[in-house]
Formats: C-alpha cells, structure tokens, sequence
C-alpha cells in the first residue's frame, strides 16, 4: 500500500478496516474531550487572571483555585427553566446555538496540534502501525475551511438576534453581522501574506514550511522560521486585530456591550441555550487562537529539548504558545476601553484593508524579484524603496481625491463628520 | 470515495458529533430541567418594563452598505487566493497583473470612501 494511502486510511479500499476506523474515532473523541477541557480551563483561567488584573479574588470555592468553577456553571444552567418568548420565531431561536456551536467545533479539525516537525522531521505519528497526523483532517483547503466555518458563525449570532424578536438582540445581531463582515476582509487579506510564502492551503504544509531555523537575529544567532518573523509583523497584527474583531472580544465586543444593549444578541437566551453561545464563544477564542499559532507561530514546530520523547515536544510547544494567545486575549480584556462603532468601522476600512492590500502587493513584489535573482541587501533596498515611493504618490493622490470629494460636499451644503 | 475527499469525510464524522453533542445537552437538559408556565416569563426582555411595539424594528440602513461593500472584498479573495498559492509560477506577468487587479478593487474602496459612505454618522 502506498505511503500517502497511509495518512487519514478512512474507506480508501480497506473499508471495515477496524483499526482505521477505530484511530479516526479515537482523533474525533480525543479532539472533543480535549476542546472541551480547554475552554473549561480557559474559563476559568480567563475569570482567574482578570481578578487579579482588577485586584479581586475571583471564583475560589469550586475545587482547589475554583478551577471547577465552570463545571459548576454548566452544571447549574443544565437544571434552569428554558424560556422561549413568545414573539421569536420558534424554529430559528432553536436553530441558532446549533449554528453558533458546530462551526467552533470545526474549526479545530484543521488545526495541527502535535507531531514531530523537528529536525525535518514531517509531522506523522505513528499509530498502531498507521502513520497518522496529529489533526483530525488535512483537506487541501485547510484555511479556507477555517475562513467558511467562521463566515457560518456569524449566521448563529444573526439569526439568534434576529429569531429573539425583541430589540436589544436584534440590535445587537445588525452590530455583529457588520462588524464580523467587516473584519473578516482584513482577516482574509492578512492570510493572503502566509499563502503567498507557503504556497498551500494546507495547515500541515504551512506549520512544515516554518519548522527549522529562519532568518539571523542582527547576525548573531537564528530566529525560528515563523511567518510573524518572516513575512514582516504587519500581517500578523493585522490578522490577530481582525480575530480580536471576529471573535467579538473587548475592546471590539459591541455585540453585546452590557451597558448599551444588554446582553446582545443572547439577551433572550436561557438555560442550556445560553450556554451553548456561552461555550461557542470561548471555543472561538480557543480555536481562533490555535489558527493563529498554526499560521504565524509555527504550530506544534518546535526545537527537541530532550527529555520527554520527540513526538510529545509538538504538544508541548502548541499549547505553550496557544497559552501565551489566551492570556493576550484576557489582558487585552483587562486593560482596554471599548471602541465607539464609528472607531471600530474606520479601523476596518480605513486602516486595516487598505494596508493589508498594501503588504500583500509589496511582500508580491520581493518575492517575484527575489525568485528572478534580485537577493542581495542592495538589491531588496531598491526594491522597496521603489514600491515605497509608488505606495506613496498612491496614497497621496487618493488623500488629495478625498479631501476635494469633502470640500465638495460641503461646499454642497451637506453636513460632513469624518 | 477518492482520497481527496477522505479528509472531509472525517471533518463530515467530527460535524455530525458535533451536531449530536449539542442536540444531547439540549435533551438532556429538557429531561431535567423544571417548566412551570406563566405568561410573563414568556415576555421579550426591555429592561424590566413590558415591551412597547414588535422587536423587529427598523435598523440603521449603513449596516446595509457595509455588507455590500463586504462583498466586493469577499468576491475579491476568490481571485486573490490562488493567485497567492502559485505567483512563483506566474512572475512579473502575474504580479503587474495582480497590482492592476488590486488598484481597480482599491479605487473602488477610496470611491466610497470619497462618497461618505464609510462615515458613520
């Protein structure tokens, strides 16, 4: 049997192969037990570290440092009445949580987590005498597949607002539906950097393409070949503002800004519904954070320390870095005011696209010049100081395009803001 | 089923459970949760006073525009994504071509830029 054969065998001639079958299992329970375990932990962590940011205490009587907080929440909202008002529409209101949750779940199928990427090495466990990736799935499509799922996300918040038939939701559903559309432009665009280097689709090839050693710190010893590092750190900040905006974290969470519209598009939610939006937003963070880790932070590619066996310093690295990803998200949490909309819409458009469009052009630009030979120092310096200077008169004719379509509105007579 | 299509199927098993998990902690949760109907409980929630009017008011129409605008870009990733994966095949023919691509979408982003339209007011 051929080796590709091999990597995911689901029904491809052996069908009712039992062990096949049984790892692809095993992956599908693994990957929900530990998904489940992590927001739970998350939760926690998340309640945890902003108390002490806002010098509280935080939960502390649940189990030891309150770390069975959460269970105990979801224990609590297991056994609370479920209220369905009587305006919604009934199917919808039912559907939503469904549509909210699944796509969270998904995303994560793509997501390698574990796997020997040191040395060249590429990725593969060995099962059973099956070589198998540590990820449930590896379609071609990889990211793309990442990109659908969080577009299907936005419908569970869109229709859980607009099915409540109550204001407050369907108020906060419209914010949602903009903002997320908005972000996730720059979202794609900021992705565009990391395919333009990699040349797939597939998470396995991108976390591959960033193992070993990149490119040398001042010249005094090599950096890790991550994209954060290699494609320029504009990319990365585009995509994790982008993500922060997607996942409708503070200080872009004017989906359900409490003290503006209640709860958002929730507000009529109760029970285990609630909970269900309650899990699929931490999800999010999780799964959103690992997509990051994977497409910028090299994933589960890591140096081999020693000590415990090659193929368990994947693991180790991955969560290590999805941790620092969820502590960023929660001192973000702690320290910065909410956007006003007008903020959040002019950061979209007005900032992130147009950059995003700006260093895909110019990251184009090297790569085409330096694949025809153009490599040296010198060479890459002209290069970008034409590009720059291009950008420039652009932008400046645009500004100048701008300002006269203002004035001539005003002169008009109409009110003109920003 | 082809080995392209393998890796969906698995993605396809991981979605179903996942569809199956959420529908057992609502049917769980509805064989142990209490239900004792009253009229007022069912009500929309408007900050503690009875609701005044349907919940499916009018909203701001702008919402409307970015969501067009939305789909220019989303329109334009379907161009832009393959582009990316194979540029080193295209070279110089593929980048100027890009760049012209690009600066007609960008003219169409500084358009409604100059219009107004990406002010909220």
């Amino acid at each position: 049997m051929p080796a590709i054969f091999s990597l995911d065998p689901l029904f491809l001639g052996d069908a009712g192969n039992l062990e096949i079958l049984a790892i692809v299992l095993a992956k599908v329970v693994i990957a929900f037990a530990g998904l489940m375990v992590s927001v739970m932990l998350m939760v926690w962590w998340e309640r945890k570290f902003i108390s002490d940011l806002q010098n509280r205490i935080g939960p502390n009587r649940a189990g030891p440092f309150g770390i069975l907080q959460t269970l105990a929440d979801g224990i609590k909202l297991f056994f609370k009445e479920d209220l369905i008002p009587d305006q919604s529409d009934r199917f919808v209101f039912k559907l939503a949580p469904y549509l909210s949750l699944v796509p969270a779940f998904l995303v994560f199928a793509v997501v390698p987590i574990g796997g020997d990427f040191s040395n060249g090495g590429d990725g593969l466990i060995s099962v059973f005498g099956n070589d198998t990736y540590v990820q449930l799935a590896d379609p071609h499509i990889g990211i793309l597949f990442v990109l659908a799922m969080s577009s299907i996300a936005v419908y569970g918040i869109m229709l859980a607002g607009w099915s409540s038939g109550s204001k407050y939701p369907l108020l906060g559903s419209v914010r949602a539906s903009a903002q997320m559309v908005s972000y996730e432009a720059a979202l794609g665009l900021a992705l565009v950097a990391v395919l333009l280097k990699t040349g797939s689709l597939s998470t396995t090839t991108i976390v591959r393409e960033q193992a070993g050693e990149g490119p040398e710190f001042l010249g005094l010893f090599p950096m890790p070949d991550w994209n954060v590092i290699v494609l320029g750190v504009v990319p990365f900040i585009i995509f994790f503002i982008a993500t922060t905006a997607e996942l409708n974290r503070p200080p872009f969470d004017l989906v359900e800004a409490e003290q503006e519209i209640v709860g958002g598009f929730h507000t009529e939610y109760s029970s285990i519904r609630f909970a269900l939006f309650f899990l699929a937003e931490f999800m999010n963070v999780v799964t959103m954070s690992a997509v990051m880790v994977t497409l910028f932070f090299g994933g589960p590619a890591g140096p081999d320390l020693g000590v415990l066996p090659a193929a368990l310093w994947g693991f180790v690295w991955f969560f290590a870095k999805l941790f620092v990803f969820l502590c960023l998200f929660i001192g973000l949490r702690g320290t910065l005011p909410r956007l006003r909309y007008d903020q959040l819409m002019d950061l979209g458009w007005k900032l992130l696209i147009p950059l995003a469009l700006g260093w895909v052009l110019f990251l184009a630009t090297l790569d085409v010049f330096s694949d025809r030979g153009w490599t040296s120092g010198g060479e890459r310096l002209v290069v970008t100081g034409v590009f720059l200077a291009a950008m420039l008169v652009f932008a400046g004719l645009l500004m100048v395009a701008i300002s006269n379509g203002k004035k001539a509105r005003e002169r008009d007579g109409e009110e003109v803001f920003g | 089923m082809s080995e392209f299509l393998r890796s969906y199927l698995t993605v396809a098993i991981f979605g179903a459970t996942g569809c199956l998990l959420v529908g057992a902690f609502v049917g769980l949760s509805a064989l142990v949760r209490p239900t004792r109907p009253q009229a007022q409980k069912y009500l929309t929630y408007e900050s503690g006073v009875d609701p005044v009017g349907t919940g499916w008011s009018q909203s701001n129409i702008r919402y409307y525009v970015f969501a067009l605008l939305f789909v220019m870009f989303d329109v334009e990733a379907v161009f832009i994504f393959p582009w990316a994966t194979r540029l080193e095949a295209y070279g110089y023919f593929g980048l100027v071509e890009m760049a012209i691509f690009i600066f007609i979408l960008a003219l169409g982003l500084f358009y409604a830029w100059r219009k107004g339209v990406l002010r909220w007011v």
